[in-house]
């Protein structure tokens, strides 16, 4: 665990493009995505760093969003939903018969656009996990990884005295903060953000992306985000998507000063 | 238009759009609430019309019996014995007649008489006989019900009367004919006749006048401005010099009613000695199905419909539920699934009879269950309720949002965990609502019950579900076919008890919603 790359997985790190410096995490190659008869990811390949962000951004609509769900098989909820290609992650195809989403889905966490704390006390929010993956053992254990995860969080201070009272009842950029700590409580090495601050406040934003950054020194970090002032804030990679194709990916600070596509490049001065 | 800084909003035009729209706005909330005025008129119409006619069972007319059971013929009951019926009824007859002499030697005034009480009457005071061997030896004190013409006379509601008081009179007899003289009563019997539309030589044609005094009542004959004549129909002379006399004006006919006028001479009697009074009628609720009025109660209906609820609860809940589960939490939407989902919605629209058709063919017919029996038809019942059952489940857990299965996914939750975890409680209220309304549906039904025997007439209180049955709906059903005129206030009593069980369900729902909620 903790990052050390198998021999297979070095091997193709130097046969794909834009292999990032740092151990890859994940590698997705030439990944399809369909809805039935329509297809909304084409030919994406892509590299993702281990302990850094990487940000998916791009225009509504242009799958970055469906790609985030691949990588922890979510896409397998939704009826009539096809997913090709190899995610490989320590030398496995999390979509190979042999692994089990609901095992894969503990080691990469998702934190979604609209907080979604469970109608459960705060406390029973963050120790659902824990509890029905075993990991805890014992009241004070689990204590215990109530407080870690908060803490982690950011959320530690405003809650710690009123840990029974119901998740919903926070606001909503605090509710967000539950459901991370909710997603690192189960101990994950990836996790996944689907525009984790498009429901949130100026303020509330700030908070989550200083606690994105904390977090990258221990998690792999995928971010998609509608924001391209959040993506050069936060992450180190980007990558452009567009109409469902990967068209540009690098260090974020390459992609907002010299993009090498036109797309992106539009954006980018339109965003300057 | 043209020029930018003249709002489009500040001319007549506008301005009067503006008010018909209002005017819309406010015609359309009256219609909502006219509508609903309507409705919640229906309904307080429905219960006012069942409380009235039901009012009148609520209370019913016993006469009290001093019976001295004595240890010769009541002694060495075993407690297996058959009730002592006879025996009982025949120390009721003996009172009665030695009550009225009048009786002694003519079979059909004897018959007449015995009436008043039905034989079946003494059947709770002789079980209890058998059960208590201890009240052997003692003089017991028995109220037994009025038989149901004669409570229902009581209550004005047959051979409808109207009652005069005359006052003191001088009253002589002359070969069994009673000749009563009083200043005025003549006028105020008149003033009275005339107020019900009839003349007096006609009163006595269309209807009966009855004369009582005390325990003592006479049928007039004739009518005269200073005299009265007519014949005793029980009792003496005396107490017509002594009491204050009443007259009583029945206006239909003897021939036309089911009270003769000496049943009401005895009635009065019996009255005027204190032994009829007018007590709950509990024995509604306490006793089974009979062919007498008076003695019939709903509890083998209550115990069967119980019994029939409980064997669909327990068949139509989890099954229903499971299947909307698994429909709606982990089947993949296909072909099949959608021919399964348009079956169960034609099922809902299926008519309650048809069931019972498949219920008669199938559960009687094939696998040979007991007829009337609650566990056929409850059985039927959870087929019936099945559907509807179903589709409330789903939309319940429709209505639940997709970003809690998706959180509970996300943390690596499997899906029945995230099912039972997350999805079911908050389903819960909306399933149990539906689960429930389809009980108070299935309570309800009458017609599937019908075919499979279920309205056969039961005097026995059902033990279990294989026991002979009927059930609430059924028993008002059959009760309303009945044709005696006592039934009428017993189906309304009975149809509030199907209510107040309904309103029963409804309440837990509520509880039990308050109670799911609570948990957020």
């Amino acid at each position: 665990m903790d990052g050390t790359l198998g021999n297979e997985t070095t091997m193709e790190k130097g046969v794909l493009p834009d292999a990032p410096e740092a151990s890859v995490r994940m590698s997705c190659r030439n990944i399809d995505v369909f809805y039935g008869e329509k297809q909304a990811i084409y030919d994406v390949s892509l590299q993702i760093a281990d302990r850094s962000v990487t940000a998916l951004i791009g225009p509504s609509g242009c799958g970055k969003s469906t790609f985030l769900r691949c990588l922890n098989r979510m896409n397998d909820t939704i009826e009539g939903c096809r997913v090709e290609g190899e995610i490989m992650m320590e030398g496995k195809d999390i979509n190979s018969p042999a692994i089990d989403p609901v095992l894969l889905r503990s080691r990469v966490g998702m934190v979604f656009q609209k907080p979604n704390p469970f109608p459960k006390s705060i406390y029973e929010n963050i120790a659902y996990g824990p509890r029905i993956h075993g990991l805890a053992q014992g009241r004070e254990d689990m204590d215990e990884i109530v407080e870690k995860s908060l803490r982690r969080a950011g959320l530690w201070e405003e809650v710690k005295d009123r840990l029974n009272l119901a998740g919903t009842s926070l606001s909503g950029g605090q509710q967000q903060r539950l459901c991370i700590a909710r997603a690192i409580a189960v101990r994950p090495e990836v996790i996944l953000m689907d525009e984790p601050c498009s429901a949130l406040d100026p303020i509330a934003t700030a908070r989550i992306e200083e606690l994105i950054d904390e977090l990258r020194k221990r998690y792999c970090i995928i971010i998609v985000t509608h924001s391209m002032q959040q993506a050069a804030r936060v992450s180190q990679r980007t990558a452009f998507f567009h109409l469902g194709s990967l068209v540009e990916v690098g260090d974020t600070d390459q992609i907002f000063t010299s993009p090498r596509w036109s797309a992106s490049r539009k954006v980018v001065r339109y965003l300057s | 238009m043209s020029d930018p800084a003249v709002s489009p909003f500040a001319n007549e035009r506008a301005l009067k759009r503006l008010r018909r729209r209002r005017a819309a706005d406010r015609r359309f909330k009256w219609y909502g609430r006219m509508a609903i005025g309507f409705a919640l008129a229906a309904l307080a119409l429905l219960l006012a019309s069942i409380t009235t006619q039901a009012m009148s069972a609520a209370t019913y007319h016993v006469v009290t019996f001093n019976l001295d059971l004595e240890k010769e013929t009541f002694g060495g009951l075993k407690p297996d014995d058959p009730p002592p019926v006879d025996k009982v009824y025949g120390l009721v007859r003996a009172d009665l007649l030695a009550q009225f002499p009048e009786t002694a030697d003519n079979p059909v005034l004897r018959h007449d008489l015995t009436e008043l009480i039905t034989r079946l009457a003494v059947l709770p005071v002789s079980r209890d006989i058998v059960r208590n061997p201890r009240s052997v030896g003692t003089v017991r004190e028995v109220e037994l019900p009025l038989s149901d013409d004669l409570d229902l006379y009581l209550k004005g509601a047959n051979a409808r009367h109207l009652t005069v008081p005359i006052g003191r009179v001088s009253a002589e007899e002359k070969d069994g004919i009673l000749t009563l003289t009083a200043e005025g009563a003549y006028k105020r019997l008149i003033a009275a006749v005339s107020l019900e539309g009839m003349l007096a030589p006609e009163a006595l044609n269309t209807g009966s006048i009855l004369m009582t005094a005390g325990q003592s009542t006479l049928k007039v004959s004739t009518l005269d401005p200073s005299r009265i004549t007519g014949s005793l129909l029980t009792g003496n002379l005396q107490d017509f010099g002594t009491y204050p006399v009443r007259a009583r004006l029945i206006t239909s006919p003897e021939s036309e009613r089911t009270v003769s006028d000496q049943q009401i001479a005895w009635l009065l009697a019996l009255k005027a000695e204190g032994r009829v009074s007018r007590v709950p009628h509990w024995s509604l609720l306490t006793h089974t199905d009979s062919t007498q009025p008076e003695l019939a109660g709903a509890l083998a209906a209550i115990m069967g419909s119980l019994l029939t609820l409980l064997v669909t609860a327990s068949m139509a809940i989890p099954v229903g539920i499971l299947a909307s589960i698994y429909l709606e939490e982990f089947a993949t939407r296909n072909r099949v699934t959608d021919l399964i989902e348009v079956n169960i919605n034609n099922l809902a629209a299926v008519p309650s009879i048809v069931f019972g058709l498949l219920g008669a063919a199938v559960f009687l017919g094939a696998f040979g269950l007991p007829r009337s029996a609650p566990v056929v038809g409850g059985l039927v019942l959870a087929l019936l309720i099945l559907p509807v059952v179903i589709i409330a489940s789903r939309t319940a857990l429709k209505a639940v949002p997709q970003s809690i299965r998706d959180a509970a996914l996300a943390i690596g939750a499997s899906r029945m965990q995230t099912v039972f975890h997350h999805v079911l409680p908050l389903a819960a209220p909306g399933m149990l609502t539906g689960a429930i309304l389809g009980m108070a549906r299935a309570l309800g039904e009458t017609a599937p019950l019908l075919l499979i025997g279920m309205v056969a007439f039961v005097a026995e209180v059902p033990r279990s579900p294989t026991d002979e049955a009927t059930a609430l709906p059924v028993l008002i059903y059959s009760w309303a076919t009945q044709a005696e005129r006592a039934w009428e206030p017993m189906t309304g009593a009975v149809i509030l008890i199907l209510l107040a069980f309904l309103i029963a369900m409804n309440g837990v729902v509520v509880f039990l919603r308050r109670k799911f909620e609570r948990r957020w």
